[in-house]
């Protein structure tokens, strides 16, 4: 494992010199808000914050974006013929991304990435980006990562782990995408191995001692899909939902999509947009029938998958990284890990 | 790998009205490339996006059957944005198809079994498809007893009226047309509801039976106990579900039942494997 040590004074100059060969991303205020933005000349990360409210999933998977366009004049030869745009997919790198929102990318390309269809917008932009994260020394009262296999130092989805040490950044060099990020910004003093990764070590365990929340999905791998799905308590978990959407996009884990049309003069374009299955218009038919029309079925659509369909799908752990966005944003205060250990513990009545 | 978003680009080769009052026409594509009536190579049962730029796309059953060269075939009905635009489109216009998408029905277990096809109303597009390929001469062989029970509204209600009047003639499929009433008094088919029909005209099941079923989730729900007293289990019942759908390849999250993805790991599926899904249809 190599460690690279870069000096906070050096860091806005290293940041300039990557940009001569990657597109940089990384999280910025916005008016009082921390999220991810695309970080034109001049612009740097903000390395100070906790949590950004909209994860970094923008970077791969924009919140709307052009898949297809074509024109509709008939005097042109390809009218009504649609191809995909040119979008710009030379290298870029995600500074700063916390690791459990790097770990949600590796869950989310799952989805994406499959053996029968790769979504080729998806998976260029992925394909192009180096992940530098940014280890979480503090967490919040709402960081529960370290029970959903991440945790505030985790590796999985990085390229490079930064890690805050007061003066300098510590960086671990995970794979040579990372490596070779840290050439083209001229960050190239080695550390001293052995006494630096025993500084992150500390760093980690204090970390990791100050998530305290309680989750448990051991249990939920047992149960039928049907068995949970029929248990008496939704109604009562749905209860106070407003279905305003918002645990949906601000989670890293969240991907469900529209695909819009668009027409302006001869011009089409068709869009994705985030979509969020707590909008009863999302599963509603053309006749009006709609399987999801109750929030309540909504709601429990949103655990079920989070924490028993993609589990059973997958069999890699609950689609959920632990963030706590949603508990956080959800302004009724429903709370994940509560629905989590009620699922978990529930027991079917014979 | 393709892109699985980009349409083939084709022609409005042909629409016909296909219902007395004018709510379902079948359009017939054409590819404008060649090669791409090849890379679209499908099974009975299996669906299509329908991409018109600028106005969006919707999933319809592929209604050609797969052993009829040179075009596509669909019958859309009229409800919403997409196809009220489609419907008032003209021959010559150039739009997409995307597909074909999700399972088809289960051809190879089907092979040397009685098969019954239960349809109602306008659901009726993949079963056309079915009946067309299981009725092509070096397929006929393939399958027992082949019968049929389809119900609409009224007799101009029904889809593809000249076929259903040539099956009705041949000996080597059993037709069993129904309307829910009539007041033309020289209807010789059956009047009464499909789960009705079912119960009376189709046949028994023994363990080499299958039952396809399509149709509006009113009947496909009391045609169920109709197959159960004629003897037809779970894993002998066969259906086509129809969710909302947008990317058609199991990625836009929207069409699940449970952890199944009607777009990509059906829309068919047995009713065994249906049971085991929360109903969200
Ligand atoms: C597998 C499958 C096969 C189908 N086969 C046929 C067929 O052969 N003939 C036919 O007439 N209809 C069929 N449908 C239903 C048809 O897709 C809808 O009627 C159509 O999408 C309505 O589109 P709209 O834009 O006119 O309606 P709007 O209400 O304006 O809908 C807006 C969008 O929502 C989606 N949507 C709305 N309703 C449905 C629905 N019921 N199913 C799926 N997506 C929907 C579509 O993306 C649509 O463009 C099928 C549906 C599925 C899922
Ligand atoms: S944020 Fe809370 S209120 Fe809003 S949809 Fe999600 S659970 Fe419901
Ligand atoms: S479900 Fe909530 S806590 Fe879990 S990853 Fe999504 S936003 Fe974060
Ligand atoms: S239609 Fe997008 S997942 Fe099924």
């Amino acid at each position: 494992m190599k460690v690279i040590k870069i000096d906070k004074n050096s860091w806005t100059k290293g940041i300039d010199k990557s940009r001569e060969a990657y597109k940089l991303f990384g999280p910025v205020k916005d008016k009082t808000i921390v999220i991810f933005k695309e970080l034109e000349q001049g612009m740097f990360p903000e390395m100070e914050y906790t949590d950004s409210v909209l994860s970094a999933k923008s970077v791969i998977f924009p919140q709307t974006e052009k898949i297809l366009g074509g024109s509709l004049d008939e005097s042109i030869e390809d009218h009504h013929i649609l191809k995909r745009p040119d979008t710009n997919y030379s290298p870029r790198a995600v500074l700063g991304i916390r690791p459990y929102d790097a770990k949600a990318i590796q869950l989310v390309k799952l989805n994406f990435d499959t053996e029968d269809y790769r979504d080729p917008y998806w998976c260029d932009a992925y394909e192009a980006t180096t992940f530098i994260g940014l280890a979480i020394n503090e967490p919040s009262a709402f960081d529960f990562s370290t029970l959903t296999d991440t945790g505030p130092f985790g590796e999985e989805g990085l390229d490079i782990l930064l890690v805050d040490c007061k003066e300098e950044y510590l960086a671990k060099v995970l794979t040579d995408k990372g490596e070779t990020f840290l050439k083209a910004s001229g960050f190239e003093e080695s550390a001293n191995t052995k006494p630096s990764l025993k500084t992150i070590k500390a760093l980690q365990s204090k970390a990791e001692k100050a998530i305290t929340s309680k989750i448990d999905s051991s249990k939920i791998k047992d149960k039928t899909i049907l068995e949970l799905y029929e248990a008496p308590f939704w109604d009562d978990l749905a209860f106070s939902c407003i279905n305003c959407g918002t645990c949906t996009y601000v989670c890293p884990t969240c991907w469900c999509f529209d695909i819009q049309d668009e027409t302006r003069g001869k011009t089409c374009s068709r869009f994705r947009n985030w979509d969020t299955c707590m909008d009863p218009l999302f599963t509603m038919h053309g006749s009006g029938h709609n399987p999801r029309g109750e929030k309540t079925q909504r709601v429990r659509q949103r655990f079920m998958h989070k924490l028993k369909y993609f589990l059973d799908k997958y069999d890699k752990g609950i689609m959920c990284v632990g963030c706590g966005r949603c508990v956080k944003h959800c302004p009724v205060n429903i709370d994940i890990r509560e629905v989590c250990n009620t699922m978990n513990s529930y027991e079917k009545q014979e | 790998m393709e892109n699985p978003y980009l349409p083939y680009p084709v022609r409005i080769d042909d629409i016909q009205i296909a219902t007395e009052d004018k709510s379902l026409k079948t359009f017939k594509f054409v590819f404008l490339n060649e090669g791409d009536e090849e890379k679209f190579s499908y099974h009975a049962g299996q669906f299509a996006e329908l991409s018109i730029p600028g106005i969006g796309e919707i999933p319809i059953g592929i209604a050609s059957s797969p052993t009829e060269k040179g075009f596509v075939k669909f019958t859309v009905f009229k409800t919403g944005v997409v196809t009220s635009y489609l419907h008032n489109m003209k021959v010559g216009d150039i739009m997409g198809i995307r597909g074909p998408l999700g399972n088809w029905y289960p051809w190879d277990l089907l092979e040397n079994k009685n098969v019954v096809i239960i349809g109602g109303g306008f659901a009726f597009t993949t079963l056309r498809s079915s009946i067309v390929y299981m009725l092509k001469e070096e397929n006929r062989s393939k399958f027992k007893n082949i019968d049929v029970v389809y119900g609409a509204r009224s007799p101009g209600m029904l889809l593809y009226r000249d076929e259903l009047y040539e099956w009705e003639k041949r000996d080597d499929i059993n037709m069993h047309i129904t309307v829910d009433g009539t007041d033309d008094p020289t209807w010789k088919y059956n009047t009464g509801f499909v789960p009705t029909i079912v119960e009376e005209k189709a046949p028994k099941a023994d363990k080499d039976s299958y039952a396809i079923v399509c149709g509006p989730p009113i009947m496909i729900k009391f045609t169920q106990p109709s197959l159960e007293k004629l003897g037809y289990k779970p894993d002998q019942i066969i259906m086509s579900l129809e969710n909302r759908m947008k990317c058609g390849i199991g990625m836009c999250g929207r069409c699940n039942i449970g952890k199944e993805l009607v777009c990509k790991d059906g829309p068919v599926f047995t009713l065994e494997e249906i049971n085991k899904t929360p109903k969200e249809y």
